[in-house]
């Protein structure tokens, strides 16, 4: 029972802290469950990233649900999902019924301009720790660098660049393994 | 009925709606088009609010869109609709990935994912970037300069700096970021 208070309870965190999107979320992440509670590694987020690139849903809820399944199955799935999506039924349900349009207000903008800067901020210190964790060797660097080229710069769907990964690693351990390289 | 009607609605968007919360916002304009819950003008007050309160922006939006059909149940429904297709389908990923993380086959495709994932969310956060350095959209380049809002490049610098050197909770400097954009901006 104490686990899953926990389980709800950092996920419910996770959701107030974040504004915004899918990224804004990844260092609330990386602060809750990779440093706190250790609840998953850094490896294993860019694991559930990638599921959730293919995956229909919200990043932030499919990321909530693999690392609950993972702790107590599915009920701890259900568990982590209710927990990141309580403070926006709580908080939106207030604002709609007392405050209306509050982004109009100027402080909230001035605010959240500050938040936006902080938020990059944040992500760029997220970035360089996923990199230092996942870019591992000069075939982890060609993968970065084609992914950024490949959707960043020619606007093709990441999904076929999730596709042609999952076909290179396997192309790439081939001819490792081949040559006899253990590493 | 109009709770039957909501949770298909949800359920479809949730099911449907690949790339994060802003690919929820087509299903919701189609569903203010066909149900009387909410206007199209509503819709943009919706979005508004949606980024500027904490929480998941796609979540955020069911929740009011739910909230405006059906009161306290429908926002609760509409979200809880809106996480259920994704549930189910992690649930069945995660079991499968127990079943086959020992095979060599997956094991060697994570390998080539994880920098690749690496690369994607670099370019995701360009979106976040763009909104945040420039004041207007930018169409030729040499018009950058004039587009870049310096004093949030400054506050950038400040505050990257700080998290690299203190390492503290990011809620920190989230609170910072706010509280620095409330005083550098306001007329007082």
């Amino acid at each position: 029972m104490k686990e899953y208070l926990e389980l709800f309870t950092s996920f419910f965190r996770v959701g107030i802290m974040t504004f915004g999107g899918g990224m804004a979320m990844l260092p609330m992440l990386q602060a809750e469950i990779v440093d706190k509670k250790g609840w998953a590694t850094e490896d294993e987020l860019l694991n559930y990233f990638a599921v959730g690139q293919c995956t229909p849903g919200i990043i932030a809820v499919n990321t909530a649900t693999f690392i609950g399944y993972k702790r107590k199955k599915v009920l701890g799935g259900a568990v982590t999902t209710l927990g990141v999506v309580s403070p926006s039924i709580i908080i939106i349900m207030l604002v709609a019924a007392f405050l209306g349009n509050i982004s109009q207000y100027p402080v909230v903008q001035h605010a959240l301009w500050g938040i936006r800067v902080a938020a990059c901020a944040l992500i760029l210190s997220s970035i360089i720790k996923l990199y230092q964790s996942g870019v591992k060797n000069v075939f982890g660097m060609v993968m970065f660098l084609l992914a950024i080229l490949v959707t960043g710069v020619f606007g093709i769907s990441s999904v076929f660049m999730v596709i042609f990964a999952i076909i290179a690693g396997n192309v790439y351990r081939y001819f490792k393994d081949r040559k006899g390289d253990t590493q | 009925m109009t709770f039957l009607y909501l949770f298909l609605e949800f359920f479809k968007s949730g099911l449907f709606a690949i790339g994060g919360g802003m690919a929820t916002i087509p299903f919701l304009y189609e569903i203010a088009k066909n149900y009387d819950w909410y206007t199209t003008s509503e819709l943009v007050d919706m979005i508004a609010i949606s980024e500027s309160t904490p929480g998941p922006v796609g979540v955020n939006m069911a929740t009011f869109a739910g909230y405006l059909a059906g009161g306290v149940p429908g926002s609760i429904l509409a979200t809880l609709s809106l996480v259920l297709p994704s549930y189910i389908i992690i649930i069945i990923i995660a079991r499968m990935l127990d079943a086959f993380q020992k095979n060599k086959y997956v094991k060697n495709a994570f390998d080539g994912l994880r920098p690749t994932v690496v690369g994607l969310l670099t370019v995701a956060s360009f979106a976040i970037v763009k909104v945040s350095f420039l004041k207007e959209e930018v169409k030729e380049i040499e018009k950058l300069l004039v587009a870049i809002d310096w004093k949030a490049v400054v506050l950038f610098a400040i505050l990257f700096g700080a998290v690299v050197k203190w390492k503290k909770h990011p809620i920190v400097y989230i609170g910072a970021g706010a509280v620095a954009g409330i005083l550098l901006n306001m007329q007082f």
